[in-house]
């Protein structure tokens, strides 16, 4: 029992020092650790990757390209919603406007909505939609570009969003809105539509902005 | 008589709220506060105020161009509530015209049924 003890106490040590400061909020890090080969000085070894959001690229309602450069050292809120909604959008997108508003003065944030409309939200769409909710793209961008590459990375974000035509408005897509770090990895799913959870959405993102 | 007439006051305000509930609050929200420009208050509207009974109709047949609320310009228009009776709709009236310190005598169900007539 003793050794069992002092086993994991090393392996933690072990994993504190190759970890340092990479978990300092205490928030969780999603997703299943991957493990892969790589090769130091020679050797090779087992490592394990760190679930991430890969990179991207899609435009926003100013017509800019955004990728993953626009969001690198940025904690930053993610969701999938459309324009045309009115189911859950509509309530996700004034909770959501409350973090905006607590974060939007910060350079080392960022909101990505992404649109799973790609047809109809086109980048005039969204510039009408963003401005009549009266947002700045300087903070939050509301993305459309390639239809198969949306719903790809919402996978990514573990988010559902899929085009069903049983579906209310034809898409069926979750109220969530992902807290990603600065490396790119998922700290937090809220949901959107409960306005308690997205209290502690603003909470945590101003953890993660103060501590990591 | 009073009494009775009291609780069926209650009552359509109440069926209207859980019916609002589910046809209204995902873009007019709980609160009646709508969102920014792009869905209109309800609460302290002015809009509304003015349409009154009219509001069935609106209910009925969606909205389409540009409308005036409060000052502050919407286009975003309104589909239309399918399914609803006379009556759910003259509950969802006394509810949104009532509720989040809107104030209006209470709307009957003929009131409702002439001004939908209006606008088949």
């Amino acid at each position: 029992m003793k050794y069992v003890f002092l086993v994991s106490l090393v392996a933690l040590m072990l994993g504190s020092c190759t970890q340092e400061n990479e978990n300092a909020s205490g928030l969780p890090v999603f997703g299943v650790k991957l493990p892969i080969t790589k090769e130091v000085n020679g050797k090779t070894v087992v490592d394990s990757l760190e679930h991430t959001i890969p990179p991207f690229s899609f435009v926003d309602q100013d017509s800019a390209i955004v990728t993953e450069k626009t969001v690198e050292g940025k904690v930053y809120l993610a969701d999938f919603f459309f324009t045309s909604c009115f189911t859950i959008c509509p309530k996700v997108k004034k909770n959501m406007k409350k973090a905006y508003k607590a974060f939007k003065g910060r350079s080392d944030f960022a909101i990505l909505s992404h649109s799973i409309d790609t047809r109809h939200d086109t980048v005039g769409r969204l510039a009408w939609y963003a401005n009549k909710f009266d947002i700045s793209s300087d903070t939050w961008h509301l993305l459309t570009g390639d239809k198969e590459a949306i719903y790809k990375i919402a996978y990514d974000y573990y988010v559902t969003a899929l085009e069903s035509a049983d579906a209310p408005g034809g898409f069926d897509h979750s109220g969530a809105v992902v807290l990603v770090d600065k490396k790119r990895r998922i700290r937090g799913m809220y949901d959107g539509t409960d306005p308690e959870r997205m209290k502690q959405l603003v909470k945590d993102t101003q953890l993660l902005l103060d501590t990591e | 008589m009073a009494f009775s007439c009291g609780n069926s006051r209650e009552k359509t305000y109440n069926e209207g709220a859980m019916l609002y509930e589910k046809h209204c609050e995902n873009c007019h929200m709980s609160d009646g506060t709508g969102l920014e420009a792009l869905y209109p208050p309800l609460a302290g509207a002015d809009m509304l105020q003015s349409v009154g009974v009219g509001a069935a109709c609106i209910i009925k047949n969606g909205l389409q161009g540009k409308i005036m609320v409060n000052g502050v310009e919407f286009e975003t228009g309104m589909a239309p509530v399918v399914g609803l009776s006379s009556v759910e709709i003259t509950n969802i009236l006394n509810y949104i015209h009532n509720a989040w310190g809107n104030r209006r005598e209470f709307i009957k169900l003929n009131e409702v049924e002439a001004s939908l007539k209006a606008c088949e």
